[in-house]
């Protein structure tokens, strides 16, 4: 799988495409009123594709990554993963939080294993596994350590383990590094940018970090503030080997990083 | 007693450090001088305001405030401990049974009472009111129905321990399994998870925190609950002797008695506290040190 050579919306036919979101529209309704979230949202998103979304809070997007995990249902529209139409809540994918929403009494290696636990995985394979993981994303003498005693880097890798454990063909992930200080957001996007390039998983990302956006993803989805639409789509265009330093000053990503934000500025008026 | 466990637990899970191995290590490697150490630490405070009280108590004896028949000296209250020891033995043995076969029964009812409201809300809109309908009912009115109905053994005391402790027990597990994180509850569905399985992995185990506070009241009401029972009919048991104590004015006995329903009751609660060290050592409440009954 060589996501660099793959061009995302010339190879994504509707037969193949991992998640296809056709005209969704989710209206919450409460006693005193009614929000639409989003609106006429429609995306497909291709074999091993990274897809970061951007907007402004509340704008829908952690609903739109719900919907798709059959975890919220749409008002309207619906959503296809691997092929089937999405009315329950899927296992076929890994979730990640923007708070880790770890076990508080379970050990990080116990944390990553609940995964196996509950999908009923054989033990010695998810354990190998998991060790495998630990290693990768550098927790290696923490495999004890309770949540409280990590950091909240630490915390999120653990969360991303967890999410991995079972090699889900779709990780959706939710502001995963929202929570985290400028520099251990830096370092986790390009642990994630490597841990993608080395497995062949299908990626949607929610942010509200236009450079994270840029830098993870194949394609950044922008979307207007509430109720949130899909605003534009770009391609990134920037080599698949990332370093960080080099792509952020880089005036490809510079260019389309001010882009974004035009974009998210210009909307946040009429908003 | 009740500080030991959470500075144990302040040092081993709690203290700052880099690579995670150490913690077992250090539980492991501690030695006893430190334990005891560590006792001491936290029982001499409440050792020295016992002492200070014992004192006073000796000074308004010993100035002969009050008559001798109404105050007793504590020295006079010690020799009735160590007289009658044997028969208040016996009858101490008695409540204490009554007490935990009472207060594991109001657990067991409480826990399952607690799933059932948090899983069904057609059963919740049915058992709550009662549950709280029963609650407000003074429970000294129904003993002597219990003695009617039951007699003089210890099925009523079982019962009223069972009844007065019940209520804490249904309102800490019902908050105990609704604090559950609803990202975790998502994330569980996303793994497939049985209903059970959710329960068993993550629910029940994040209940704990305030299951167990609730259960450190019910195991002192279920003293409480005993004890009541005692007094409307019952030929043995501390509620027993302490009726028959005031009836002849024998207020060392009385005192004596007293001092081992507390100590019966601080008991009970110390070993919920032992519990509460050995299953949740992770939560805040351990890792602070804070060893306090919240609902």
């Amino acid at each position: 799988m060589q996501p660099q050579t793959a061009m995302p919306r010339n190879s994504a036919q509707p037969a193949t495409a991992t998640i296809e979101i056709r005209n969704l529209t989710c209206t919450f309704t409460s006693k005193r009123q009614s929000t639409t979230a989003l609106q006429d949202v429609s995306l497909t998103v291709a074999p091993g594709e990274f897809v970061t979304i951007v907007g402004p809070s509340g704008c829908g997007k952690s609903t739109l990554l719900k919907i798709i995990a059959g975890l919220v249902q749409p008002s309207e529209g619906e959503v296809m993963l691997l092929g089937n139409a999405v009315r329950e809540p899927q296992r076929d994918i890994g979730f990640a939080f923007q708070r880790a929403a770890l076990l508080e009494w379970r050990g990080a290696r116990a944390n990553i294993l609940l995964q196996a636990e509950m999908r009923g995985m054989d033990k010695d394979a998810a354990a190998a596994r998991a060790d495998h993981l630990i290693e990768l994303t550098g927790l290696s003498g923490f495999e004890d350590a309770l949540p409280h005693e990590l950091s909240g880097g630490m915390q999120q890798r653990v969360a991303l383990c967890r999410a991995l454990l079972h090699e889900p063909p779709v990780l959706l992930m939710d502001e995963p590094f929202g929570a985290l200080d400028a520099l251990t957001r830096e370092h986790m996007n390009v642990e994630m940018h490597r841990l993608w390039r080395e497995t062949s998983t299908t990626v949607v990302l929610v942010t509200h970090s236009i450079a994270e956006a840029v830098y993870l993803g194949q394609r950044v989805v922008v979307m207007t503030p509430r109720p949130g639409r899909i605003h534009e789509v770009y391609d990134v265009d920037l080599p698949a080997e990332r370093d960080y330093g080099t792509t952020m000053s880089s005036p490809a990503f510079e260019t389309l990083a001010r882009n974004i934000r035009g974009l998210l500025g210009a909307s946040g008026h009429h908003g | 007693m009740t500080d030991v466990s959470s500075r144990d637990r302040t040092t081993s899970a709690g203290s700052p450090r880099g690579p995670a191995g150490p913690r077992h290590d250090a539980t492991d490697q501690r030695s006893v001088l430190e334990h005891l150490a560590r006792f001491a630490a936290a029982v001499w405070r409440p050792a020295v305001l016992l002492a200070l009280i014992g004192v006073v108590w000796w000074a308004v004896t010993a100035a002969e405030l009050f008559p001798r028949y109404l105050v007793p000296t504590p020295g006079a209250v010690w020799a009735t401990l160590l007289e009658d020891r044997e028969m208040l033995a016996v009858h101490t043995w008695v409540t204490a049974y009554e007490t935990v076969i009472g207060f594991l029964l109001a657990t067991l009812a409480g826990l399952l009472a607690a799933v059932l409201i948090v899983y069904s809300s057609t059963l919740e809109k049915a058992l709550y009111p009662l549950i709280l309908f029963a609650q407000v009912i003074p429970k000294i009115a129904i003993a002597p129905i219990l003695v009617v109905w039951f007699g003089f053994g210890p099925e009523p005391k079982i019962i009223l321990a069972v009844l007065i402790a019940f209520f804490p027990v249904v309102i800490s597990g019902v908050a105990g399994l609704r604090s559950t994180d609803p990202e975790l509850l998502d994330l569980s569905a996303t793994m497939g998870a049985s209903r059970w399985q959710t329960f068993r992995k993550i629910r029940f185990p994040g209940s704990l925190p305030h299951l167990l506070a609730g259960l450190k009241v019910a195991a002192t009401l279920a003293v409480v609950g005993a004890v009541v029972g005692e007094f409307v009919g019952a030929d043995e048991g501390l509620g027993y002797v302490l009726l028959l104590a005031s009836g002849n004015l024998n207020s060392s006995l009385l005192f004596a008695d007293l001092i081992l329903m507390s100590v019966l009751g601080v008991a009970l609660f110390v070993l919920v506290e032992l519990a509460e060290a050995l299953l949740i050592p992770w939560h805040a409440s351990r890792r602070q040190g804070i060893a306090m009954t919240t609902s």
